[in-house]
């Protein structure tokens, strides 16, 4: 494919894009890890809601 | 499941972890046929191959107005009606935002170098994208600066609402002001100014970006509400203590 005499231009946006839509995707995805061990640690040393106890009791 | 049901923040958990997989697949296959739209996608007669920027460039920059917008609405649904989940999506969405709306600036810039001459001019539409960024900042800097989630619920929403009036002055900044930034070529009175062979691959793009930020949206927001079943947890635990 040939992009003409701009290619940098081109070739840098997407790289732009690709950067900035990956990093969106690892935050949420790391974030979701870190949250889940923080719960599971909570979780583990018999701390829980209120709300979930009742939801485990019925 | 009514919708009325999603308002229960452990039911919205169940839901969410049911549809992601599913918009995650769907995401990447939009993309796939996207990127294929784009790669066969012809030159433009005036801006050769650069016309390729444009489909990430018009999809960004249309998102970054759509989030402000949900940020809105979302707003009204915290200060109005107090809904559970309306300030866990308004602050899932910010960061997303912020995200795309620096993707159009950067792709703006790196379009602008070759056609006009220069990565930057103060026009009223880059402006006005600069200052939607700079807001989209400070809503999250607002949630980071206040440690009570609801107090900073009050005070992002009011700041959303606030910005809402930079959405029409974006929109309408180049039928407004001379600017640099060309005129309104998709929605606009008397159809689209684009031909075809280039309508049809910023659309499939459009769609593709679209179904990313819906998959983003709830990953992010299923992830606060988890941050909040931590901090809850703490408050607990330090209350036993």
């Amino acid at each position: 494919m040939n992009l003409g005499p701009h290619a940098a231009f081109i070739v840098a946006s997407y790289g732009c894009a690709v950067l900035i839509v990956g990093a969106l995707v690892a935050w949420v995805m790391l974030d979701y890890r870190a949250q889940r061990r923080m719960l599971g640690d909570l979780e583990a040393r018999g701390v829980t809601r209120r709300s979930a106890e009742r939801e485990e009791k019925a | 499941m009514a919708l009325i049901d999603l308002a229960n923040p452990t039911r919205f958990l169940g839901f969410a972890g049911k549809l992601l997989p599913w918009l995650a697949a769907a995401t990447l296959f939009a993309f796939a046929v996207g990127v294929a739209q784009v790669l066969s996608a012809p030159d433009d007669y005036q801006q050769g191959a650069t016309v390729k920027i444009m489909f990430i460039h018009v999809p960004a920059a249309s998102l970054s107005l759509v989030i402000w917008g949900l940020m809105s609405a979302a707003a009204l649904g915290t200060l109005v009606w107090r809904h559970p989940l309306a300030d866990v999506a308004a602050k899932s969405a910010a960061p997303i935002g912020a995200g795309v709306t620096l993707l159009c600036l950067l792709t703006g810039a790196l379009w602008g170098r070759p056609m006009w001459g220069a990565y930057w001019v103060w026009d009223a539409r880059l402006t006005s994208e600069l200052v939607l960024f700079l807001m989209y900042l400070g809503v999250i800097a607002l949630w980071h600066t206040v440690e009570d989630p609801a107090r900073a619920a009050r005070a992002a929403a009011v700041l959303a609402l606030v910005g809402l009036i930079n959405l029409p002055i974006i929109k309408f900044s180049v039928d407004w002001w001379n600017t640099l930034h060309q005129p309104a070529s998709i929605l606009r009175l008397g159809g689209p100014a684009i031909h075809e062979s280039i309508l049809v691959p910023l659309a499939a793009m459009a769609v593709a970006f679209i179904l990313l930020f819906v998959t983003l949206h709830l990953a992010a927001m299923r992830n606060e509400i988890l941050r909040r079943r931590v901090r809850t947890l703490r408050m607990l635990q330090a209350q036993g203590a």
